[in-house]
């Protein structure tokens, strides 16, 4: 068999397609379930064997975002008929809706928490990237190396001294302290990625800018950033993964006013029954910014990726 | 339009000195080439200039005035990279016009110059282009256009060519003359490729370990160098050397070589020891008659000229010599030097002093 690099045979593509489409089944699968879950109703999602094929039920949606609580018949009688369609679903459990569920203020820190998050880690990140990459800072490698040695220790390990040094400084459950915390942890992160990209800027545009009548930052401003654009997009992404996703801290420094989405959806299981489809409704909608943001970056985060790799 | 003089610049990073106290004067609306290999430090002295790096210490006058410490943008001049660094954000039009934009210049009168400058550059049709599609030489002329557009007291260049394909450079080289011609400013260009300094240049320095070797014109540079580096930098093949132990003194008009005597221009200075004869490869004449003996080893045919290399007493001399001059390999033949042509190098590869030459190397 003759080999090419340009042109892949015929059985080279066959190969890699069910390559692809194999790992593609194996990864969305528990994806595909989670969102089906998320429209079966309470039986259903517990049947055995389990049911592929379902009439589709907005009730774990209406769990979600409700507090319900029992009454008895005569009760329910007496209230007349539901006025709405989510009343509807709820009265057939005997139930009445008393009010919504923490579930909007938890999805909302998780957006004030992870996006406040990222632009910090994103922003200073910049900043000490392009100091990094052009300016002769004195022991230069080791402080890269101290500021990716943050990351190295598991967030477990360091937990109970931010825990007490949080006490102290009454950063403990805030959105303020949330968002410092996941800076910090990103910016390791942010800081290598976007050292590599500005690196690879060459430094005649900002001498050429010098020339040209700017000043140093403007020459950043102007020059530089548009170049950076690439990989700004993709750290960020990057760093929203991990502050969106993040658990370990979330579940132990923020309780209530600053919990974020993971460790609350959990928590839905208990209130009333095993309520799968609930939990399922909510980790279904936990996803979709995180989808967006990265459909919408997707294209740099391609050219991100691959961003160096080839000499243009 | 400028005169700039350097004055003992030096410039150190750390431990490792780029550039050694060098002066130098260019006049104004000269085409002013730096050449030297690489890390000889011209691109650090250009840089200096232009005041993206700072010396260490000397002074840097443009027009009377010392900049030495001046940002770059206080310094009207302009600079071209080798690689070009157009903004690849923008496109050609706003390219040129961005050094405009940052003096505040209206956006009409901004508009009027670009035109007027593409039009010089014949890049009006790519106006509207963006930056990436574009060829090395049109890339060359945008560079170019951002430079002349602010008008700027002098041009500083870092081998804008080098990133040319051979075949247009030779090209690009001609319409940079024509345009530095035309517009009359000051030009400083940094370059290792010698042919291009002799080429282009009014006048040129040739820099070696950041100190410079020799400063002048091209054909004083090429018929008297001030030391070996330069003799052998500049030419190509370079300037024969023959070894030699033996003495001169002031005023003698041959040196004995192998117990011959050859004419040489009447020396000025004295010295002995280690000698070397320089002489180029075109003043080197094969005639049976002389005294100089040598070997042919190989003959490279050039087209009108051929180059002819022997084996001598005193090392490898090279001879270029009209082809139509039948040489066979392996033949023992005289070699006659022309005595206008010869330079005495010290031990030390400094240039002797000769009737010659002094007019050229002014020493002291």
């Amino acid at each position: 068999m003759s080999f090419s690099i340009t042109d892949p045979s015929r059985r080279q593509k066959w190969i890699a397609g069910i390559l692809v489409v194999t790992y593609a089944i194996v990864t969305l699968l528990p994806l595909v379930w989670i969102i089906a879950t998320g429209f079966k109703t309470p039986p259903d999602s517990i049947a055995y064997p389990p049911k592929v094929f379902f009439s589709p039920s907005l009730e774990g949606y209406v769990n979600l975002f409700t507090s319900r609580s029992r009454v008895t018949p005569e009760d329910l009688a007496a209230l007349g008929p539901p006025a709405t369609w989510y009343d509807a679903i709820v009265r057939q459990y005997d139930m009445v809706i008393t009010g919504p569920s923490r579930y909007g203020e938890r999805f909302l820190n998780s957006v004030i928490i992870g996006f406040g998050s990222t632009f910090l880690s994103v922003f200073l990140g910049t900043i000490a990237a392009y100091a990094f990459s052009r300016f002769k800072v004195p022991l230069k490698d080791d402080l890269l190396f101290f500021i990716l040695s943050t990351r190295m220790m598991p967030p477990i390990a360091v937990a109970i001294p931010i825990f007490l040094m949080y006490r102290q400084l009454g950063l403990n459950d805030t959105h303020l302290g949330m968002i410092l915390l996941y800076t910090a942890v990103n910016l390791s992160l942010s800081v290598w990625l976007l050292k590599g990209f500005i690196d690879e800027i060459p430094i005649e545009y900002e001498e050429a800018a010098l020339i040209d009548g700017y000043t140093r930052f403007q020459a950043f401003y102007k020059v530089v950033l548009p170049q950076a654009a690439t990989g700004i997009a993709s750290t960020a992404i990057f760093c929203l993964i991990f502050a969106w996703n993040e658990y370990a801290f979330a579940v132990l420094l923020t309780s209530g006013d600053a919990q974020t989405a993971p460790p609350f959806i959990p928590t839905i299981i208990g209130t009333g029954g095993k309520d799968w489809p609930a939990v399922a409704a909510g980790a279904t909608l936990f996803l979709v910014p995180i989808m967006v943001f990265t459909i919408l970056l997707r294209k740099h985060l391609l050219r991100g990726i691959t961003f160096g790799a080839v000499r243009k | 339009m400028a005169q700039i003089v350097i004055k003992n610049i030096r410039k150190e990073f750390g431990s490792f000195t780029a550039v050694q106290s060098s002066s130098f004067t260019i006049e104004d609306g000269e085409f002013f080439m730096l050449l030297g290999p690489s890390g000889c430090g011209k691109t650090t002295t250009l840089r200096m200039i232009a005041g993206l790096e700072l010396p260490t210490s000397g002074e840097i006058f443009i027009n009377g005035q010392e900049v030495s410490q001046k940002p770059a943008s206080q310094r009207d001049i302009a600079f071209v990279f080798q690689m070009f660094a157009l903004y690849p954000h923008m496109n050609v039009r706003k390219n040129i016009s961005y050094p405009l934009v940052s003096q505040g210049m209206p956006k009409a009168q901004v508009k009027a110059k670009v035109e007027e400058v593409a039009q010089i550059l014949g890049i009006t049709s790519l106006l509207d282009r963006p930056v990436g599609g574009l060829s090395g030489g049109d890339r060359q002329r945008v560079a170019l256009g951002r430079a002349i557009v602010r008008n700027p007291a002098c041009f500083l260049m870092d081998e804008p060519l080098g990133a040319l394909d051979a075949e247009f450079r030779e090209h690009m080289a001609e319409e940079l003359r024509a345009l530095h011609d035309r517009m009359g400013a000051t030009t400083v260009y940094v370059t290792h490729d010698q042919l291009e300094a002799m080429q282009m240049g009014d006048k040129i320095v040739v820099m070696n370990h950041g100190v410079v070797e020799q400063f002048g014109r091209p054909q004083d540079i090429y018929d008297w160098p001030a030391t070996t580096f330069v003799a052998n930098f500049i030419g190509s093949p370079p300037m024969n050397f023959l070894r030699f132990d033996g003495s001169v003194a002031a005023g003698a008009t041959a040196v004995a070589l192998s117990g011959h005597s050859l004419a040489i221009p009447q020396t000025v200075e004295a010295a002995s020891g280690a000698l070397i004869l320089g002489v180029r490869p075109e003043n080197v004449h094969l005639d049976d008659t002389a005294a100089l003996r040598g070997r042919i080893l190989a003959a490279e045919y050039l087209g009108t000229t051929q180059i002819v290399t022997l084996d001598t007493a005193h090392g490898q001399v090279k001879a270029r010599i009209g082809s139509d001059t039948v040489v066979r390999i392996g033949d023992q033949t005289g070699l006659r030097l022309d005595p206008r042509a010869i330079t005495l190098f010290a031990p030390q590869g400094r240039a002797l002093l000769s009737v010659a030459n002094q007019r050229v190397l002014a020493h002291g």
